[in-house]
């Protein structure tokens, strides 16, 4: 059974998020001949080079609006303009990744629509033109089997590195369907008065390599030699919520429970003794390397590899193997 | 000025959880007031106190959900409401956005509705956006700090954490927020105050109540079951060395080995 499924394309100054293709590679496998529109959102200069990159990684059709009101994703504006392009075209699916945007966004406008939403999955499939899904849960100790049950268009939110990103296709190309934003400038009730980005570094969600420091660290300076390890690795840096609570890390660098969840290929844990609350945040890590003191720490039991010793020899150490083995 | 803070018992993380033959989950019965409601709540207060306003803390659930509300009073909250239906069994996000929005509707005055930025134990946060939108609201999620708020002006900025880093946004009242970690110092009940919320009387509205049909919140997705997770291989390839250089070398070669890199 064919289906029509739309997908968000999400942007950070003019530049689309890897998870969107990761949604979009989903897409066009679960549409089974069916067609892909790719829904492109932000001011009129960044959507172009946006939608063809979408046509590249799988899209049949790119909707596009371009308006000052678009230039970054706020949540009345994209919602609207998502609801009133739902209804009036009603796709089977709807698809995005669930970043802090995606999330928003899809909810918003499943609530307009008093339509089935479901969120942050890291398995999808249609069954009878019904979406299933399975998400993680409860910390990430289980996964939670979910199904629509409703009728209307279906929502699901994706959890960011759950799904490959497709191969692009140089030179594919499709038809641009231009539309003007649902919300008049002066009916959007917020306004963005600064944007302060993390600059350089690489962001927790997208990041295939992570390297954590936790108590071990032992104070702001101790993360040094791993913020010089995550340079040598391209990796996102971070930390237990003991390493935030001390004051020795800005609070967006914590995983766990009261913060970020992540899922890496490869997560570096480094004075981390692996207290429950921070596995809530990188069980689904696809292989964690533990460096830690203390043999019997909890984290070694998560752990595929592990270096029992002082992370201020270890870390500086893989630092320079790492340079050498990769150079 | 009146604020209302939504709030949720969840599993303690520390539990034990198993998957039973029928595809449910079982854990200890300790209930907590969800980590990131804890904030939450404590920030209506601290702005019922900066502001000289009210604090309403709200529930939608049954029961077992008081407790959360009891918190709420024993922090300060000046009183407790239970939104509760057994239509609402489900534990649908809509049906849930729909009900809470109808009982801030009833409240007549709220200026600002505060969650928690997800539920620790099913990590949604859906019924956030949800139920701003059911509310017509403006909504800011992720709010790490209030930067100002002005009841009279109508208007509220604030510091949001996005994937990329921080966003100053600031926006007109009445609005949604979700807060996270970073907001404040989470208040903890007193003696005097466990006491006082004990002897508080909890109304109970139900969807009668809220003028909402049953089917007005029949549920769109269903939990079909659970499974546990892919077992690890074990304990962890310990790799040994003389010393931290050797080591080094020898992980670095299993993870190209293992093509991890």
């Amino acid at each position: 059974m064919s289906a029509a499924i739309f997908v968000w394309i999400e942007q950070h100054d003019g530049q689309p998020v890897t998870a969107s293709w990761e949604a979009l590679g989903l897409a066009r496998s679960l549409a089974a001949g069916g067609t892909v529109t790719a829904l492109v959102f932000g001011d009129g200069a960044q959507t172009g080079a946006a939608a063809q990159a979408a046509f590249e990684h799988g899209a049949d059709a790119v909707i596009q609006a371009g308006d000052a009101s678009l230039a970054r994703y706020r949540f009345e504006p994209y919602v609207a303009l998502l609801t009133a392009l739902v209804k009036g075209r009603a796709p089977d699916v709807v698809l995005a990744a669930a970043t802090v945007a995606g999330r928003e966004l899809l909810a918003g406008a499943s609530a307009d629509l008093d339509a089935p939403l479901l969120a942050d999955v890291t398995e999808l499939t249609l069954d009878g033109g019904k979406l299933r899904t399975v998400r993680p849960v409860l910390g990430g100790k289980v996964l939670r089997v979910e199904a629509v049950v409703g009728d209307g268009p279906q929502f699901a939110a994706l959890r960011p590195r759950a799904f490959p990103v497709p191969e692009p296709q140089p030179g594919r190309s499709g038809e641009v369907i231009a539309v003007a934003p649902a919300l008049a400038p002066d009916a959007v009730p917020t306004q963005i008065e600064r944007v302060e980005t993390t600059g350089g570094q690489v962001s927790l969600t997208d990041a295939s390599i992570i390297v954590a420091g936790g108590r071990g660290v032992g104070g702001a300076e101790g993360f040094a030699p791993l913020r010089a390890l995550a340079e040598v690795l391209g990796a996102a840096l971070g930390a237990s919520r003991a390493a935030v609570d001390a004051g020795w890390i800005a609070y967006e660098h914590q995983v766990g429970q009261t913060g970020k969840v992540v899922s890496p290929d490869l997560y570096i844990a480094a004075g981390i003794s692996g207290a429950i609350q921070h596995q809530a945040g990188m069980r689904t890590a696809k292989v964690i390397v533990a460096i830690n003191k203390d043999p019997d720490a909890p984290i070694f039991k998560l752990a595929r590899f592990g270096i029992v010793g002082d992370l201020f020899e270890v870390v500086p150490a893989l630092t320079e193997a790492f340079r050498e083995r990769l150079a | 000025m009146h604020v209302v803070t939504i709030a949720t018992m969840t599993p303690d993380t520390e539990a034990a959880v198993a998957v039973d033959a029928g595809g449910n989950v079982q854990w200890g019965d300790r209930l907590v007031v969800n980590p990131w409601d804890e904030y939450a709540i404590t920030e209506a207060v601290l702005l019922k106190g900066a502001h000289n306003g009210q604090a309403t803390v709200m529930t939608v659930g049954s029961e077992a959900q008081a407790e959360a509300l009891k918190h709420g009073l024993a922090i300060g909250c000046d009183q407790a409401i239970r939104v509760w239906d057994p239509a609402l069994a489900a534990h649908d996000s809509l049906a849930y956005a729909s009900a809470a929005a109808a009982a801030i509707n009833k409240l007549g005055n709220a200026d600002l509705v505060i969650f928690g930025k997800e539920m620790s134990d099913s990590a949604s946060d859906q019924h956030v956006f949800q139920t701003a939108r059911k509310l017509r609201w403006t909504m800011i999620g992720f709010v790490a700090r209030i930067e100002a708020i002005d009841f009279a002006a109508r208007t509220i900025r604030v510091r949001r954490l996005t994937d990329q880093g921080t966003e100053v946004v600031s926006g007109r009242l009445p609005a949604v927020i979700s807060v996270l970690k970073d907001i404040n110092e989470p208040k903890y009940p007193t003696f005097i105050g466990i006491r006082k919320a004990a002897k508080a009387e909890i109304p109970v509205w139900s969807l009668a109540d809220l003028g909402l049909s049953a089917a007005a919140v029949a549920p769109k997705t269903a939990v079909s079951g659970h499974r546990e997770l892919p077992k690890r291989e074990g304990s962890a390839e310990i790799i040994e060395g003389a010393n931290a250089q050797e080591k080094a070398a020898r992980l670095v070669a299993r993870l190209l080995e293992e093509k991890i890199l």
